[in-house]
C-alpha cells in the first residue's frame, strides 16, 4: 500500500471530460455532413477534412511553439472548429482558402485569446466572416445540390434560397414569383437546395440536436430561443407584408439558421452562462439575424448576429445572475 | 485634386478638431484638483504597489504621507530608512529610521529531513491544504510545500526549491514587504532584523510538540532541549513549548548556540565559511564533533543523498 | 408521487454496497480515544483526570456555554491520559484516551430491549435531557441539538422535518436504522414533535430505498401526525435546505436558518441517539456506522462506541485491501479524507469509505470551457466558475457579493465538471476567508 491520497471533498468524478463532449459535438455533426455528402458529393468530404486537418495543425503549431505549452489537441476542440468552419462554407471553395480560413480561425479567433476557453468570439465564425469578407465571390458561389457527387472545383454553381429572395426583393418582384425559383420546402427541409456544405439539411441538424440534447451537451434553451424569435418576429413581418416578406418556414429552412442555433450559437465558451442570459443571447441573435435578413444588404445575418451577441457575452454574464436559492422568497 | 479627397480631408480634420474640443472641455469640467506633492512623493517611492505599507498601492501612500502631520506610523518597507528620508524631505517632516528586516524561512523540514505520511491531491494551495488537514508529513507546523508565498511575492525574492520542497529567500531582493508573512498560513515565515552581510542565525522550526514527537516526525525540529538557551551570553533565547526562539534584537551572532543544537535545528547564514567554525568549535569538542558547515551546503548535500 | 428539490442536483453512482447488512455490534476496543471536539460550538470542559475509573455512559467533559455538547466514555476503564490525537480534523487535538476494562455501564441506563412509547416527560425537561446526554446532529453536521430545540421568542415551528434521505452514495447507516429501528425513531420523532410544540412531521426517504419508505410508512399509522415522504433520487437532497424545498416547497433565505420557514430538521439517526436518551436514559456514546468499500472482503453496518479508533472497523470488515489509496469518513461526496488509521470515530461519523488507488487520485484540471454545467448543478443557484476564478485571484470580497457563504460545500460543481476543475476547493477557501473578512468588519 502506497501512501494515502489526501485531498479535499468530494472524491467521486463523473464521467464527463472535455473530449467527450467535443467528440459528442461532432458525432452530432455527423448526419449533416452525411446529408451533405448525398448532395454534393466528394466535395464535402474535401473541405471537411481540409479543415479539420489544418484546424488540428496549426493548434498544434501554435501552442507547441508559440505559447511553448503542452499541446491539447487531443481534447478534440480543434476538430470542432475545423468541422464548423467547413460546415458554413461553399463546397467548391479552393483548399487554400479553406486552409487560410483554418489558420484565421484558430490563430486568430482562439489562440490569440490564450486558447479554448479564452476566445470571445466563436474561432469557426472568425474565420468564415474573415474569408467571407476577403473573398466575397468565392464564398457567394454554391454548387448545385445533387448534380455531380466527383467535381470538386468545377461544379456547376448555383444560388441558395435566401439570395435568390434577395434578389427577388430588391428587382421588386412578388413572393410567389420568387418562390417559384426556390425549391419547394419538404426539400429545403431535407438539404436538397444550395447552400454551404453542413447548412442545407435542417432534418439531419435536427437529428444532431437531439441527439446533443440526450447526451446533454447542450441545453435546449439557446437553439429554441433563436428559432422562436426568427419565427415570431419573421412571422409578424410576414403578417404585415405577406406580399413583400416571406413566411417564417422559409427563414427558419433557409441558410445557416438551423446550424448557427444548434451549433455555433452554443458554443460552451462564447455564449452565456444560465438560462436567463441564454434567453437574452438568444432572443439577441434571433432579431439581429432577421433584421440583416430583412433590411441588411446581405442575404444571410447568422453568423453576424452570433458574433455580435458573442461580443455581448460577458456583459450578459455580469449583470444577468441565476436565480440564488432562496433569493426571491415567496414562502406563503 | 479630385474633390473626394478634398472632401475627406476636410470632413476628417473638422471631426478631429471638434472632437479635441470637446475633450478640452470635459478635460476642464472634470479636473481634479490634487496636492502636486503627492506625485513628488509617489515618484520617490519604489512603485511596487506591493502593500506592505498597509495601503492598497503607492498612491493611497503617498496621499496618507502627504495628509499626516508625522511619519512615525507610515513605512514603506521596499523603500526602506532611504527612501523615508527622501519622502520625509519633500514633506519637510521627519522621518523615523527603522531597522531593515528580512524575511526568513523557519523551516528545515526538507524531503530528506521529513518523511511523507501522506499525499496531498487538490488545488496546489497551501491555504487550501492547511484548511483540510495537518500535512503530508507528521509535523502539523511545518512547511505545506505549495508556495502561497511564492505567489504572492512581487519582488522575486522567494523561490521554491524542488529538492527540498522548501521555500528560500534571496536576500538581496527581499524587501521585507510581509506578504509572505501574511500568506504562510503556517505563519513559518518571519521577518527578522537584517545584519551586516546579510549574516543571521535563527532556529530553522516552529514545531511545539513534545521532543520525542517533534524528532519522530522530522530530524531536524527543535525539541526544545534548552541547550542552546543555556549556553546563550546574550539572554537571546527563549523556550516556550518546546521550542526554542532567539530574539533577533537580543542577539549578537555569536554562534555559540549553533553546535550546541543535537538535532541541527539552529541554522547561521552567510557566515565565513569552516576555518573560523572549526576554532570555534574544537574548546568544546568532544572527540566526535561531526561538525557541519554552513547549513546552506548541508541542506544541499542532504537532498542529493535522497 | 415522489417529490424532489429544485433547481440544480446530479446523480452519482450510489453504491450502496451494506443496503442488505444487519447492524452488527463492533466488540469494544482495547483503547478509545474521545476527542473533545466532535460537534461545532465550543469545546466541552474536562471532568476527569489521569488514571480515574469511568464507567460507560459516565459524562466525562460538560460542555461549556450554549453551543456545546457534554461528551460521556463509550467504555468503562481508566482514563491513560488527556492528550492531542490526530482526530477527523487532519490536525492533532486534544481528547481523552481510556484503556478499556471489562464493559461496566452506568446503572441509570435503562438495557433492556423493549419499546417505550409512553412521553413521561415535558417539553422543558425533554430539551434538558437532550441537552445532557449530548446529542448533537447525527447526519455529520454535529449541531448540538438542544441548540435548535431552544427557540428564539416569538419563533413558532409549523414542521418537523426529519432527513432519511441519506443521498451520500455508499451510506446505508440510516437505512438500516430505518429498517431496524423505525418504531424508535418514530417515538424519537414525537418526543421532538412534543419539544418543538408540532402537529406535523414529514420523513423524507429517497425512492432508491423502497423497504424504508414501505417499512416506516407502515409503522408511522401508529403515530400521529407523522407522514412518510418518498424522494426522488437526487443528490444533494439530505442537504437541510434542499429537503425543507422538496418536502414542503419552501426556500430557506439566504444566510438564513430553516426555522425561517417555520421548520427544524433532524436526522433519523439523532431521532434514534433522542429515542435512548429520554426513554431509555442512554446518552450519546455509541452510533451505527457504515464500513465499506468496493475492495473489503465483509463491508457491513456497525454499532460503534465513540472514540474508536478506525483501524478497529476496518479490521472487522476484513483488514485493509492491499490496493487501499484513500480513507474516507463519509461517503464520496462530502466526506473528509483522512490520514491516519488511528482517527477515532466521532459522533458524526456515518461512514468509513476505503477507495481504491485508482479511484483516490484527480483527473488532471484543464482550462474552463464555460460550459456551465457548473451552474446548472448548483442546487444554491451559484455560479461556481466565477467563484473559484475569483478564489483564485483572492478577491474575497467579490466572492462574498457573489454569494460565495451559500454554498453548502456538497461538491456537486466538483463533480460534473468536465474539465476537472478544483472548483469547491476555492470556493471552500473562499468561504474560511470571507468569514475573516466579516469578523474583522465586526470590530
Amino acid at each position: 500500500m502506497g501512501l494515502l491520497t489526501i485531498s479535499p471533498s468530494p472524491h467521486d468524478h463523473s464521467s464527463e471530460s472535455v473530449p467527450k463532449l467535443m467528440y459528442g459535438v461532432i458525432i452530432a455533426l455527423l448526419p449533416a455532413f452525411l446529408a451533405s455528402v448525398y448532395f454534393f458529393g466528394i466535395s464535402t468530404v474535401i473541405i471537411t477534412v481540409t479543415a479539420m486537418v489544418s484546424c488540428v495543425i496549426f493548434e498544434f503549431l501554435i501552442q507547441r511553439y508559440l505559447m511553448k505549452e503542452k499541446p491539447a489537441i487531443s481534447n478534440g476542440s480543434a476538430m470542432v472548429t475545423g468541422m464548423l468552419l467547413a460546415f458554413c462554407l461553399p463546397t467548391n471553395l479552393p483548399i487554400w482558402l479553406v486552409i487560410l480560413g483554418s489558420f484565421v480561425a484558430i490563430s486568430v479567433g482562439k489562440m490569440s485569446f490564450g486558447g479554448l476557453g479564452n476566445n470571445p468570439f466563436n474561432p469557426a465564425l472568425v474565420g468564415r466572416v474573415f474569408l467571407f469578407i476577403s473573398f466575397p465571390v468565392q464564398l457567394t458561389s454554391w454548387p448545385e445540390p445533387g448534380v455531380n457527387h466527383f467535381a470538386y472545383l468545377d461544379a456547376s454553381t448555383g444560388a441558395t434560397p435566401l439570395s435568390i429572395m434577395k434578389e427577388g426583393l430588391k428587382n421588386r418582384e412578388s413572393i410567389s414569383h420568387i418562390l417559384l425559383d426556390i425549391p419547394f420546402y419538404q426539400d429545403m427541409f431535407m438539404g436538397n437546395m444550395g447552400g454551404s456544405a453542413g447548412e442545407i439539411a435542417a432534418a439531419a441538424l435536427l437529428i444532431g440536436f437531439a441527439y446533443l440534447l440526450i447526451r446533454k451537451i447542450i441545453t435546449w434553451h439557446i437553439p429554441v430561443s433563436i428559432l422562436l424569435t426568427v419565427t415570431i418576429f419573421t412571422g409578424i413581418m410576414w403578417l404585415i407584408g405577406p406580399t413583400s416578406n416571406p413566411n417564417p418556414l422559409f427563414h427558419l429552412l433557409s441558410g445557416g439558421l438551423m446550424l448557427g442555433a444548434i451549433f455555433m450559437a452554443t458554443d460552451y465558451v462564447t455564449s452565456p452562462m444560465n438560462i436567463k442570459g441564454m434567453w437574452i443571447y438568444g432572443v439577441g441573435i434571433g432579431i439581429i439575424t432577421v433584421v440583416i435578413r430583412i433590411f441588411g444588404a446581405y442575404p444571410e445575418g447568422v453568423q453576424f448576429a452570433i458574433l455580435i451577441m458573442n461580443a455581448v457575452t460577458p456583459i450578459i454574464n455580469k449583470y444577468v445572475k441565476p436565480r440564488r436559492f432562496g433569493e426571491e422568497v415567496s414562502n406563503g | 485634386m479630385s474633390p473626394i479627397v478634398l472632401y475627406t480631408i476636410i470632413s476628417l480634420s473638422a471631426t478631429g478638431i471638434a472632437a479635441a474640443i470637446i475633450l478640452f472641455i470635459i478635460a476642464q469640467r472634470f479636473k481634479v484638483i490634487e496636492d502636486p506633492i503627492t506625485d513628488l512623493v509617489e515618484e520617490a517611492l519604489p512603485g511596487a504597489n506591493c502593500g506592505g505599507c498597509g495601503y492598497a498601492g503607492c498612491r493611497n501612500f503617498a496621499e496618507a504621507c502627504v495628509k499626516s502631520d508625522k511619519l512615525t506610523k507610515l513605512f514603506c518597507p521596499p523603500g526602506g530608512n532611504e527612501t523615508m528620508l527622501e519622502v520625509a524631505t519633500i514633506l519637510g517632516k521627519e522621518a523615523v529610521e527603522k531597522d531593515p528586516l528580512v524575511a526568513v524561512v523557519r523551516c528545515s523540514g526538507s524531503f530528506a529531513h521529513r518523511a511523507r505520511v501522506n499525499q496531498y491531491d487538490g488545488a496546489a494551495s497551501c491555504a487550501i491544504a492547511s484548511s483540510l488537514y495537518a500535512g503530508d508529513t507528521g509535523c502539523q507546523y511545518g512547511c505545506l510545500s505549495h508556495g502561497d508565498c511564492v505567489r504572492v511575492c512581487e519582488f522575486d525574492a522567494i523561490h521554491m526549491n524542488p529538492e527540498t520542497g522548501l521555500p528560500e529567500v534571496v536576500d538581496e531582493k527581499c524587501t521585507a514587504c510581509n506578504a509572505c508573512v501574511e500568506a504562510c498560513p503556517k505563519d513559518i515565515i518571519e521577518l527578522r532584523k537584517k545584519n551586516k552581510r546579510d549574516r543571521k542565525i535563527f532556529v530553522s522550526c516552529i514545531n511545539q510538540d513534545k521532543g520525542g514527537i517533534a524528532k519522530k516526525s522530522c530530524s531536524v525540529a527543535c525539541i526544545g532541549c534548552g541547550k542552546c538557551e543555556k549556553v546563550c551570553p546574550h539572554d537571546a533565547i527563549t523556550i516556550e513549548n518546546f521550542l526554542a526562539y532567539i530574539d533577533p534584537v537580543k542577539c549578537k551572532l555569536c554562534r555559540k548556540c549553533v553546535p550546541e543544537c543535537p538535532t541541527d535545528a539552529i541554522l547561521e547564514i552567510n557566515f565565513p565559511p569552516k576555518k573560523q567554525k572549526e576554532e570555534e568549535t574544537k574548546p568544546d569538542n568532544n572527540g566526535e564533533t561531526k561538525v557541519e558547515p554552513v547549513e546552506t551546503d548541508k541542506l544541499g548535500e542532504e537532498s542529493k543523498s535522497e | 408521487m415522489f417529490k424532489t428539490f429544485r433547481p440544480g442536483g446530479i446523480h452519482p453512482s450510489e453504491n450502496k454496497l451494506t443496503a442488505g447488512s444487519t447492524i452488527e455490534e463492533l466488540p469494544v476496543p482495547e483503547q478509545v480515544s474521545i476527542p473533545l471536539n466532535q460537534h461545532i460550538g465550543a469545546a466541552p470542559k474536562v471532568l476527569v483526570e489521569r488514571g480515574d475509573q469511568v464507567k460507560v455512559g459516565q459524562l466525562i467533559a460538560r460542555g461549556e456555554g450554549f453551543i456545546s455538547a457534554n461528551i460521556h466514555s463509550s467504555v468503562s476503564g481508566k482514563v491513560l491520559k488527556i492528550a492531542a490525537v490526530v482526530d477527523m480534523s487532519g490536525y492533532k487535538r486534544n481528547a481523552i484516551s481510556i484503556k478499556v476494562d471489562g464493559d461496566e455501564w452506568v446503572e441509570e441506563i435503562d438495557r433492556s430491549p423493549e419499546l417505550i412509547t409512553e412521553i413521561a416527560l415535558e417539553r422543558q425537561e425533554i430539551v434538558q435531557k437532550i441537552n445532557q446526554s449530548g446529542i448533537v446532529g447525527m447526519g455529520g453536521a454535529t449541531f448540538p441539538s438542544h441548540v435548535k430545540l431552544s427557540l428564539p421568542r416569538g419563533m413558532k415551528v409549523k414542521y418537523l422535518i426529519v432527513n432519511g434521505a441519506e443521498c451520500e452514495p455508499y451510506l446505508t447507516s440510516d437505512h438500516i436504522l430505518m429498517m431496524e429501528k423505525a418504531d424508535q425513531i418514530l417515538v424519537g420523532a414525537t418526543i421532538i414533535m412534543k419539544a418543538l410544540d408540532v402537529e406535523k412531521a414529514f420523513i423524507g426517504i429517497e425512492n432508491n430505498k423502497p423497504d424504508a419508505i414501505d417499512h416506516m410508512s407502515d409503522r408511522a399509522q401508529h403515530y400521529p401526525g407523522i407522514e412518510i415522504q418518498g424522494l426522488r433520487v437526487k443528490y444533494p437532497q439530505g442537504g437541510e435546505k434542499q429537503l425543507i424545498k422538496a418536502l414542503i416547497n419552501r426556500e430557506v433565505p439566504s444566510g438564513g436558518l430553516p426555522i425561517d420557514v417555520g421548520a427544524v430538521v433532524f436526522n433519523v439517526g439523532t431521532l434514534f441517539a433522542t429515542y435512548q436518551a429520554i426513554q431509555k436514559n442512554k446518552p450519546l456514546f455509541e452510533r451505527v456506522v457504515t464500513s465499506t468499500g468496493k475492495n473489503l472482503e465483509k463491508p457491513g453496518n456497525f454499532m460503534v462506541r465513540i472514540g474508536t479508533p478506525i483501524s478497529a472497523l476496518i479490521e472487522a470488515c476484513g483488514g485493509l485491501p492491499e490496493n487501499t489509496g484513500k480513507i474516507i469518513s463519509g461517503g464520496t461526496m462530502m466526506g473528509k479524507a483522512l490520514n491516519s488509521l488511528e482517527v477515532p470515530v466521532i459522533k458524526g461519523t456515518s461512514g468509513l469509505l476505503v477507495l481504491p488507488e485508482a479511484e483516490s487520485r484527480r483527473k488532471e484540471m484543464q482550462h474552463c470551457i464555460r460550459c456551465s454545467k457548473c451552474i446548472t448543478v448548483c442546487p444554491m443557484g451559484l455560479e461556481p466558475y466565477l467563484l473559484m476564478a475569483f478564489g483564485e485571484r483572492e478577491l474575497f470580497e467579490r466572492m462574498e457579493e457573489e454569494k460565495a457563504t451559500d454554498c453548502m460545500e456538497c461538491g456537486s460543481c466538483n463533480y460534473i465538471c468536465p474539465a476537472n476543475r478544483h472548483l469547491l476547493d476555492y470556493i471552500r477557501l473562499g468561504k474560511v476567508e470571507i468569514n475573516k473578512i466579516r469578523r474583522l468588519r465586526k470590530n
